[in-house]
């Protein structure tokens, strides 16, 4: 198995003391499509700016397909496109110009690098907007010139900074096929986000960071199946003034006529129902709660921060 | 370290001279506009009415002794200034960092933004010429040594200008140092006079100044006349050239105001 990308111990103090990465070890392999999560603060940019070489680490390495960022600092780059968080390109600039231009920056002759510009830019619906100048474009057309700028030279590993940050669902959801899509040919993916279903969508592996350290680095498969709880949202055709009295559930009364249930691995959906149809509440529909991941990604965090923020890592089959 | 190919790093330095010289004339009310006004300003008005009064120097009308100056002036104002305000302007909305992640090497990213203050500065250094026609004779005592100085003067202060964005946290910072420092240092160089003219003491203090030998040199190239040694304005303009780039350098390793 080739690995992408590995870190090892991997430090960084600002100057103002403040210890974002405190000893971080990650491997990606090649083609993987990798999240890697945590709440503001917690290290993931930082991680994602020595990567890129944006910010200088104080202790441990990174190697890019088995090469050190360090020492091969310019073949590294060439495997390497990075999606900040913020947009970070020139707004008076026309949306071709900037993508030729992050073309000419890897050596891309002007004839190649324009029509690899047309080709990504058509791939992520912002042709018609070529010629026009970047400040124009929705903040959702930003994000994706973003990633048509990181995708110009074809690097090898994309890391992407909070893609779909503000976007809306539309466009975040065909994003994802694109994302899928260049992954399926072949182009290694590391994804941090907000939106843990986007992570759950996309991701087959996933490591977790919280105070500069990694809380959890499996596959999410694994990761899901630790989930020992899930939960329910029942509309009902019975109003009701105060939440129902299961015994052995967990029940939150969202509005009169929507009841939120806990149902742990162990107990049965049948209970829920006959302990409904026994206080004369009848069910109009159920669907399982989405973000899964988010009650997981909660519930580690306060985990670990009764562990004092020491490392409670799952070492899955990643 | 470098396994990169020099028709890489030309690629990449072309690109980066493109974007400036785009930058620069897709703006040419702010970049190239007001210089031209400036300057037929200072012909009409110091040339013209009030130079009619002053009599020759060195030779020369007044006006044809300020029109040296006044191109020089143009130049390393116009050099300064376009890398001063494109790499701050990158760097504060950090656009910057697209070329921080590329593999474009430190050197090239530096001569890529010299070139665009050189492109800007030649630039207008013509239009400038173009507009003394209209007031002046047409003189060229070197062409070699005219085109020599202007280059070099051009790549100093563009230097200059990267090394004040570099170090600028907001935009009062990239008008400080020309205002307070590069403007004084421009008039008491002697484009409008000759040093001769000034007090022995005031004399030896002129010689400290960097741009006296940059005007000089470079009136020697158009008139004949300087008030410094040839051979030596051009050895200080080279060795500040070399000062400057060994700085900025420097700088770009460090990474000073640009990676954390």
């Amino acid at each position: 198995m080739t690995i992408a990308i590995s870190i090892r111990d991997l430090h960084k103090t600002y100057s103002n003391g403040h210890r974002a990465l405190n000893g971080i070890s990650l491997d990606v392999a090649q083609g993987d499509f990798f999240a890697l999560l945590g709440a503001n603060g917690a290290g993931k940019s930082t991680t994602i700016g020595i990567i890129s070489t944006l910010v200088r680490k104080t202790g441990g390495t990174v190697e890019v397909f088995g090469q050190n960022v360090e020492t091969h600092t310019y073949e590294t780059k060439l495997d390497l496109g990075v999606v900040p968080q913020e947009i970070n390109f020139n707004l008076f600039e026309k949306v071709f110009d900037i993508v030729v231009t992050q073309g000419g920056y890897y050596g891309m002759p002007p004839k190649l690098a324009k029509e690899r510009a047309e080709k990504y830019l058509r791939q992520l619906g912002l042709w018609d907007k070529h010629n026009q100048q970047a400040r124009v474009l929705s903040g959702g057309m930003k994000r994706r010139l973003l990633i048509a700028r990181a995708l110009v030279h074809e690097p090898r590993l994309l890391i992407l900074d909070e893609p779909t940050a503000g976007v809306d669902i539309e466009l975040r959801r065909s994003t994802w096929e694109f994302l899928q899509q260049i992954n399926r040919a072949g182009t290694t993916i590391i994804l941090t986000t907000h939106y843990l279903e986007e992570a759950e969508n996309l991701c087959r592996n996933i490591a977790m960071i919280d105070k500069g350290e990694i809380v959890v680095n499996t596959t999410m498969k694994s990761l899901l199946q630790t989930l020992n709880q899930e939960l329910f949202v029942l509309d009902t055709h019975t109003h009701m003034t105060a939440a129902p009295e299961l015994p052995g559930f967990e029940v939150n009364m969202v509005d009169e006529t929507t009841l939120e249930i806990g149902v742990t691995r162990q107990q049965s959906l049948n209970d829920v129902f006959a302990l409904l149809s026994a206080r004369n509440i009848s069910v109009k529909s159920m669907r399982n709660k989405s973000n899964r991941l988010e009650q997981l990604f909660v519930s580690l965090l306060n985990e670990s921060g009764r562990r004092g923020g020491t490392a409670a890592t799952h070492n899955g089959a990643n | 370290m470098s396994g990169i190919s020099t028709a890489y790093k030309w690629i990449a330095f072309r690109t980066i001279v493109t974007k400036e010289v785009r930058r620069f004339t897709r703006i040419w009310v702010q970049t190239l506009v007001p210089p031209v006004i400036t300057i037929a300003l200072y012909f009409v008005i110091f040339g013209n009415l009030i130079g009619s009064r002053i009599g020759s120097m060195g030779g020369y009308t007044y006006m044809e002794f300020i029109v040296p100056g006044l191109i020089m002036m143009s130049v390393v104002n116009n050099s300064y200034a376009n890398v001063v305000s494109s790499f701050f302007s990158q760097k504060f909305q950090r656009s910057i960092e697209e070329l921080l992640v590329s593999p474009v090497p430190n050197h090239v990213i530096l001569l890529g933004f010299v070139a665009g203050g050189i492109a800007r500065g030649l630039c207008v250094g013509v239009i400038a010429t173009v507009i003394a026609l209209f007031f002046s004779g047409v003189h060229m005592h070197n062409l070699f040594i005219t085109v020599l100085v202007v280059l070099l003067a051009s790549t100093v202060f563009s230097l200059g200008g990267f090394i004040n964005a570099v170090f600028a946290r907001n935009f009062d910072d990239i008008s400080i140092v020309p205002t307070f420092i590069l403007t004084p240092l421009i008039y008491l160089g002697g484009v409008f006079y000759s040093v001769e003219m000034l007090p022995g003491f005031w004399q030896v203090v002129a010689q400290a100044n960097p741009i006296f030998y940059m005007i000089n040199a470079f009136r020697y190239g158009v008139l004949g006349i300087s008030d410094s040694h040839l051979g030596f304005s051009l050895m200080m303009l080279v060795g500040f050239t070399l000062a400057l780039f060994a700085v900025s350098m420097y700088l770009l390793h460090r990474g000073k105001g640009l990676r954390n």
